[in-house]
């Protein structure tokens, strides 16, 4: 079973242990600025909220490098870029319509979310459960089961239906 | 090894910047952050020396453990001599600047001398230059931010920036952080305007890693965070109410200060407590918290972000308050409500935005004004004296009108700047200054929390409730419950809480952790990434020297036994309602048996066999 990076941002406060996470498994050092997943703050909103590559299936990045650097990791369906083969040209960051592909200067090559091999040390670090690792075809299941326990529980209150909620009530209740 | 092992020097009269090797024979005696910049100001400036004059200095400092993946590992202090107590001073502050220092590659920045005109530090890395800040001077520091983020053309870079109180002279302006964290007290913005230095703007992309066992290390933060997300006030309290959690339940013991301590219970605590920031309100229909919010690494996440209601009087018509921004903690709330006798919720926030916006301690700022308006009560000063504000105990209007002059400076604004002790000096009733060594108290009252009112009168920065916390043990029972209202045995727990907080201070960590963890759980984290051997008995013995090194600095600095004192109304007036009804503070009992336990004189000295057995 494949697994997805499954983001839920009304959980996130903002701490940034994915990204040291993901900075240190990646590069060996606790470094924001290298890691693969962003938490972005919207400050006048007060709201957090964590980003990165979602893995994409007819993946533009993999499309558009003309030396065949990001390669399909067909044990996570991750797209993993390698190394050695990447020259730095930077086509993938323009191709990836969601900006999760990124140059690092540091080693002249391009860096993405590449699932740490089938284990995120970013959503083992989330304190929140904001970031989680989920069945591929369920990412929805949770707020489903959410939703689910929101219904009716039989016939006998079948014509009663609770007040409406909104989702943003809803995220906010149950973030 | 958890340090960078680089400080940077900034001779603000000559312009020029250096680096230089950080001294590691004091890192393993002094840890980092607070310890290990004490160590270098009490090296560095003669402790006599005019706090405002360029011969201070002022320290922006890290902890080994900050910048790293250690819950709460984001945290940085500015240590300098205070103008507002004549003490060292140290303010600890979260948010992310602290993190952002350490991974441009430097563990603390030593600003000296004066600039000729208003500068900020622009650090990227290795580059540290001196810039031009003539059009930032006179702007707050939501603006100075937005300034600075549009000019830089980098949204990733971090601020702490001072505003127009502490341009103005106000003796108690901090340095604020991402718009709304503070190293808040004791007046190091003051410190850092009078050296006309504005701002520190910071980019790093170094990181932070050569750590001494990197894997122990991991395994020590999983669990740390473990312990952290399993104990009640850390996994529970803190992040649904912050700090907040505690206003009801202080005023329940009968320990929290209102009327410029002149009672112990407020009756409009419900209405200002954590658990009413969660209540829609009437008007709008939205709660006054929009979210909690997180430091950097920080797996709590106490931190308030709230919004004001619209129509709310203080801000119609000012959309520039309209968005999220930092809310009450609690000692905000305390300062700006309960010691003022203020239950205006959205009145308390939209005073604390305005010291955040401007840069002042909400704590010594409410404290001051509720002295102010016992005098105005008593008929000392009028109208005459407040621009016309009618400064009545429990008027919203009094307490933001007041907070609008202080952030500018302006009228009476500018004498509220100077703190409560001057104030009451200045008009003849120094009995009225709820401070010890000039600094206002904290929200917990001495008279119900016995410990506390020890903790107050020897802390080296003046009044503080963060220099030795015994309200966990008094109160929450952490680590062991002990009688609030008996103050024998205190004299132990104070000290021993002092030695451990100066310890975590000195760290990167929050204290606030301290909730859950001990010294038992911290020091196998700085151990694992620190050379040397850090156990808890090591962190203690550190702890205590950092304590008698700031107290040997302020002896230094004129200061004396005589100085660890309470206002009277706390060890003459008892406690009028509540369990501890009828009780003064009992300072005199504990006071004597600290000196001793602290190895120090009877007239609270550091004799030589203390000086020797701490190697100071």
């Amino acid at each position: 079973m494949l697994r997805a990076l499954n983001l839920e941002a009304q959980k996130c406060t903002g701490c940034l242990q994915c990204e040291l996470a993901c900075s240190y498994e990646n590069e060996g050092v606790f470094n924001p600025a290298r890691s693969r997943i962003k938490v972005f703050n919207f400050h006048d909103e007060g709201r957090f909220a964590p980003y990165t590559c979602t893995q994409c299936e007819q993946a533009w990045c993999l499309h558009a490098c003309p030396v065949e650097a990001i390669v399909l990791n067909t044990a996570t369906g991750a797209k993993e870029v390698i190394e050695d083969i990447c020259v730095g040209c930077k086509v993938c960051t323009i191709a990836c319509p969601f900006g999760t592909v990124n140059y690092n200067q540091a080693s002249g090559k391009v860096i993405k979310c590449d699932l740490c091999g089938g284990d995120p040390w970013c959503a083992k670090a989330c304190p929140t459960g904001a970031i989680s690792y989920v069945d591929l075809d369920n990412t929805g299941l949770d707020r489903m089961r959410a939703w689910a326990q929101q219904s009716p529980a039989g016939p006998a209150s079948y014509n009663t239906p609770r007040s409406p909620t909104t989702p943003a009530d809803f995220t906010r209740q149950n973030g | 090894m958890a340090w960078t092992q680089n400080v940077l020097r900034v001779n603000l009269s000559s312009g020029e910047t250096a680096k230089e090797a950080l001294n590691m024979t004091w890192a393993d005696s002094y840890l980092g952050q607070r310890g290990l910049a004490s160590k270098y100001l009490a090296e560095e400036i003669d402790p006599a020396v005019d706090a405002l004059s360029p011969d201070n200095k002022l320290i922006m400092v890290t902890g080994p453990l900050t910048g790293t993946m250690a819950s709460t590992g984001g945290r940085y202090s500015v240590v300098t001599k205070s103008p507002l107590t004549g003490a060292i001073a140290c303010s600890n502050s979260g948010g992310f600047i602290g993190a952002e220092i350490k991974m441009a590659g430097w563990d603390m920045i030593i600003f000296e001398g004066r600039a000729d005109t208003p500068v900020y530090l622009y650090l990227e890395n290795e580059k540290a230059e001196l810039l031009p800040a003539d059009d930032l001077w006179g702007k707050s520091v939501w603006e100075a931010d937005e300034r600075l983020h549009q000019k830089h053309q980098d949204p990733l870079i971090r601020i702490a920036c001072v505003g127009r109180a502490a341009e103005q002279g106000n003796l108690y302006a901090g340095i604020i952080n991402d718009l709304h964290r503070a190293a808040g007290r004791s007046g190091v913005g003051t410190v850092m305007a009078s050296k006309n230095l504005k701002a520190l703007v910071c980019r790093g992309t170094r990181g932070v890693g050569n750590l001494k066992d990197p894997l122990r290390f991991l395994q020590a933060v999983e669990q740390g965070k473990r312990v952290l997300a399993e104990n009640a006030v850390t996994g529970q309290g803190l992040p649904q109410y912050g700090t907040q959690v505690l206003m009801n339940v202080i005023n329940e013991m009968g320990a929290l200060p209102t009327r410029n301590m002149q009672e112990v219970q407020f009756e409009g605590t419900h209405n200002i407590s954590g658990e009413a920031m969660h209540e829609p309100r009437s008007s709008d229909g939205q709660p006054n918290l929009t979210t909690n919010a997180a430091c950097f690494g920080c797996t709590i996440a106490c931190g308030r972000i709230a919004t004001l209601d619209k129509g709310h009087f203080t801000v119609e018509n000012k959309p520039g308050y309209w968005g999220a921004s930092g809310g009450l903690e609690y000692e905000a709330a305390w300062a700006l409500g309960s010691d003022t006798c203020i239950d205006d919720l959205d009145a308390l926030t939209y005073a604390n935005f305005l010291c955040n916006e401007d840069g002042f301690d909400p704590i010594s700022f409410g404290s001051t004004l509720a002295a102010a308006m016992e005098l105005y009560e008593m008929g000392v000063i009028t109208e005459q004296d407040t621009d016309g504000i009618e400064l009545k105990f429990g008027s919203a209007q009094a307490l933001t009108r007041t907070a609008e002059l202080t952030a500018r400076g302006e009228g009476f604004g500018k004498v509220l700047g100077l703190g409560s002790k001057r104030l009451c000096e200045k008009y003849g009733h120094p009995e009225l200054s709820m401070t010890v060594k000039a600094q206002e108290f904290p929200a917990y009252d001495p008279r119900g929390i016995q410990g506390m009112g020890l903790a107050y009168a020897t802390s080296n920065r003046g009044a503080c409730h963060l220099r030795g916390y015994t309200v966990a043990s008094e109160v929450l029972g952490i680590p062991e419950k002990t009688d609030p209202l008996v103050s024998e045995g205190k004299a132990e727990l104070v000290k021993a809480f002092q030695d451990a907080t100066a310890a975590v201070d000195s760290s990167g960590l929050c204290v606030f952790t301290t909730f859950a963890w001990t010294l038992d759980d911290i020091a196998p984290q700085i151990d694992a990434a620190c050379e040397g051997d850090w156990s808890t008995e090591k962190l203690l013995e550190v702890g205590e020297r950092i304590w008698n090194l700031e107290r040997d600095f302020n002896l230094k600095a004129g200061l004396t036994g005589k100085d660890d004192t309470l206002p009277k109304r706390l060890r003459k007036d008892a406690a009028k309602s509540g369990p501890a009804k009828g009780m003064v503070s009992e300072l005199d009992k504990m006071l004597p048996r600290y000196y001793e336990i602290r190895g120090w004189t009877p007239q609270g000295e550091l004799t030589a066999a203390t000086r020797q057995r701490l190697g100071l």
